[in-house]
């Protein structure tokens, strides 16, 4: 164990003097908590206007009987940032994951990295927390952030209590973690495999695709997010994640890292 | 504490490392010599179990390659070619953070005690990449001491050094050898090895020669001895071509060049043959032929 919190904080004492880095984990989640909040705010007035009839069908099941027509169209466009709190955890841990094994590489560290007594599993446990932590921490303030901001907007109303009911705290304390250790396995994968950083980032950032499908898919329409399909994409992340973490330290040949290292 | 016995590497169809049977006892500053690709980072790499071989075994320590890799790992300090230290980080962090993977027990302690032997203490706070590479060295030097090894793997340690550098490297190799610990010692650089070591090998794929550095100059070149003479001809030197332990005498300007076995007991009669037949003794040295002369002898004929 003091193997695996040594490779963390060596990870974040060298991740975080990178302004860049530092920027992204603080700035993403910044950004995607207050966009809804300003969204929810500006349509304080206008939104009271519509009508059920303007919202999907799918969704209109999801309104709570309290909740005027206005309150509903709210909840409906609010409801679609949901998924952004998965996006976070997805995307933030990609630019720290994506140089763990490749900027260990390029500045020569590996080898003698490599020469002690550390498991390959602890070192990759390792590498895997000092990346999944800070996008979970990252997430989860964005989220008490756009929490607080609803129920102020909002002045605790049935729209409030919607906005966290069981479907987003799965969403976001399941979902989330679940979606940034597959995040971080799949960097950590391609980091181990290639030889350039930027190649890593690029190709680990293919990772974000399949949540951008569902997102789009949501805004066109085509599926609505509900409790049931957030648990089974938990269920079925878990299974994802015990796969990549598993394939992760197969994958990771200390041989050939070393020697095809030029 | 290091055996070897057929180690065999191959990458795909190239045979880094062919059938290495060699054993270095302990205390034993040993120099692994060998051109540009001839395997020895390889042979390095699978002493300290960083790979394994693809045929033969190893005992490193009284562990067994490919099977005890941890412990070697744990017993073993290896410096690697390049320093490979994480520049954004203070000096005393990166050793801390080895000394936590090595599982020192006083890491803080080992830390202030090889920073301050290599005198780096008063930099313990500045950044690696700030450090010249004579500094950066020595700290990947006390990264491999920091769990007290018995046995070291140094590869090419004074590599891109100034020789102000290498000296202290070479100072501090040498106080490491009185303390008993033994150091496998790549280098191209033969004088360094002709210094420090007790025994060299001469490697390409296979070892070629394993001797001391002065047994390896006289099974080569024999020993030659240069008398200075204040008037040399053709005569001086048959009359010392006479003598029976003398291989071959000859005349260079003044000076007569003399081969033979063992100058320490046959040089008196030599100067006593010299001044009866009348030659004026100036200067008697030995002329040395350097390691450079035996290793490039060997790898040329390799």
């Amino acid at each position: 164990m003091n193997k695996i919190k040594t490779i963390v904080r060596k990870e974040w004492a060298e991740v975080f003097k990178n302004r860049m880095v530092l920027f992204s984990v603080i700035f993403l989640p910044l950004f995607l908590s207050v966009l809804p909040l300003i969204i929810l705010y500006s349509m304080g007035g206008s939104a009271a206007n519509s009508a059920n009839a303007d919202l999907p069908a799918q969704f209109q099941q999801f309104c709570k009987t309290n909740m005027n027509a206005g309150q509903c169209m709210q909840y409906y466009i609010v409801s679609e940032f949901l998924i952004m709190f998965m996006l976070i955890p997805l995307f933030i841990p990609v630019n720290i994951a994506s140089y763990s094994i490749v900027g260990e590489k390029t500045t020569r560290s590996l080898e003698p990295l490599l020469a002690t007594p550390i498991s390959t599993s602890e070192l990759l446990a390792g590498k895997n927390l000092a990346s999944v932590i800070p996008a979970i921490i990252a997430t989860w303030i964005g989220f008490a952030i756009f929490a607080i901001g609803t129920l102020i907007i909002t002045g605790g109303s049935a729209l409030a209590s919607a906005l966290l009911d069981p479907m987003w705290l799965i969403a976001v304390f399941i979902a989330g973690p679940l979606m940034a250790v597959l995040s971080v396995n799949f960097s950590i994968m391609v980091s181990s495999r290639v030889n350039d950083p930027r190649v890593a980032e690029q190709l680990s950032a293919v990772i974000i695709l399949p949540l951008l499908a569902v997102f789009f898919g949501q805004i066109a329409g085509l599926f609505i997010l509900n409790s049931t399909l957030i648990l089974i994409m938990c269920i079925v992340l878990l299974l994802v994640d015990v796969l990549m973490v598993y394939l992760a330290v197969r994958l990771f040949q200390r041989e050939t890292i070393l020697t095809r290292w030029k | 504490m290091i055996k070897t016995d057929n180690l065999s590497k191959k990458f795909n169809t190239t045979l880094a490392v062919d059938n290495l049977n060699l054993e270095v006892s302990e205390g034993e500053v040993f120099g692994f010599l060998g051109p540009n690709g001839a395997g020895k980072t390889t042979t390095v790499r699978m002493l300290t179990s960083l790979i394994g071989p693809t045929t033969g075994s190893a005992i490193v320590n009284g562990f067994q390659i490919g099977k005890q890799d941890t412990e070697i790992r744990r017993s073993v300090g290896i410096l690697t070619e390049t320093p490979g230290m994480y520049d954004n980080l203070s000096a005393e962090f990166n050793l801390e953070i080895y000394a936590n993977l090595y599982e020192v027990k006083d890491p803080k302690g080992q830390v202030e005690k090889y920073l301050r032997m290599l005198g780096l203490w008063d930099r313990r706070m500045d950044a690696a990449g700030t450090f010249s590479k004579g500094m950066k060295q020595k700290l990947a030097i006390a990264r491999a001491l920091l769990h007290e090894p018995r046995i070291l793997f140094l590869d090419e340690p004074t590599a891109a050094l100034d020789p102000e550098a290498a000296h202290l490297v070479h100072d501090f190799i040498t106080e490491l050898q009185k303390e008993g610990r033994t150091i496998f010692l790549c280098t191209h650089n033969l004088d360094e090895a002709d210094r420090l070591c007790d025994r060299v090998g001469v490697f390409k794929s296979h070892l070629l020669v394993l001797d001391t550095p002065a047994n390896l100059r006289s099974q080569l070149f024999g020993r030659r001895v240069v008398f200075h003479l204040a008037r040399a001809d053709e005569s001086i030197a048959s009359s010392i071509k006479l003598l029976p332990f003398v291989r071959e005498a000859k005349v260079i300007e003044n000076k007569l060049l003399v081969s033979l076995e063992d100058p320490e007991i046959h040089n008196p009669e030599i100067i006593r043959t010299l001044v009866g037949a009348g030659a004026d003794i100036q200067f008697v040295g030995e002329l040395r032929h350097s390691l450079e002369d035996v290793y490039l002898e060997l790898v040329k004929n390799a």
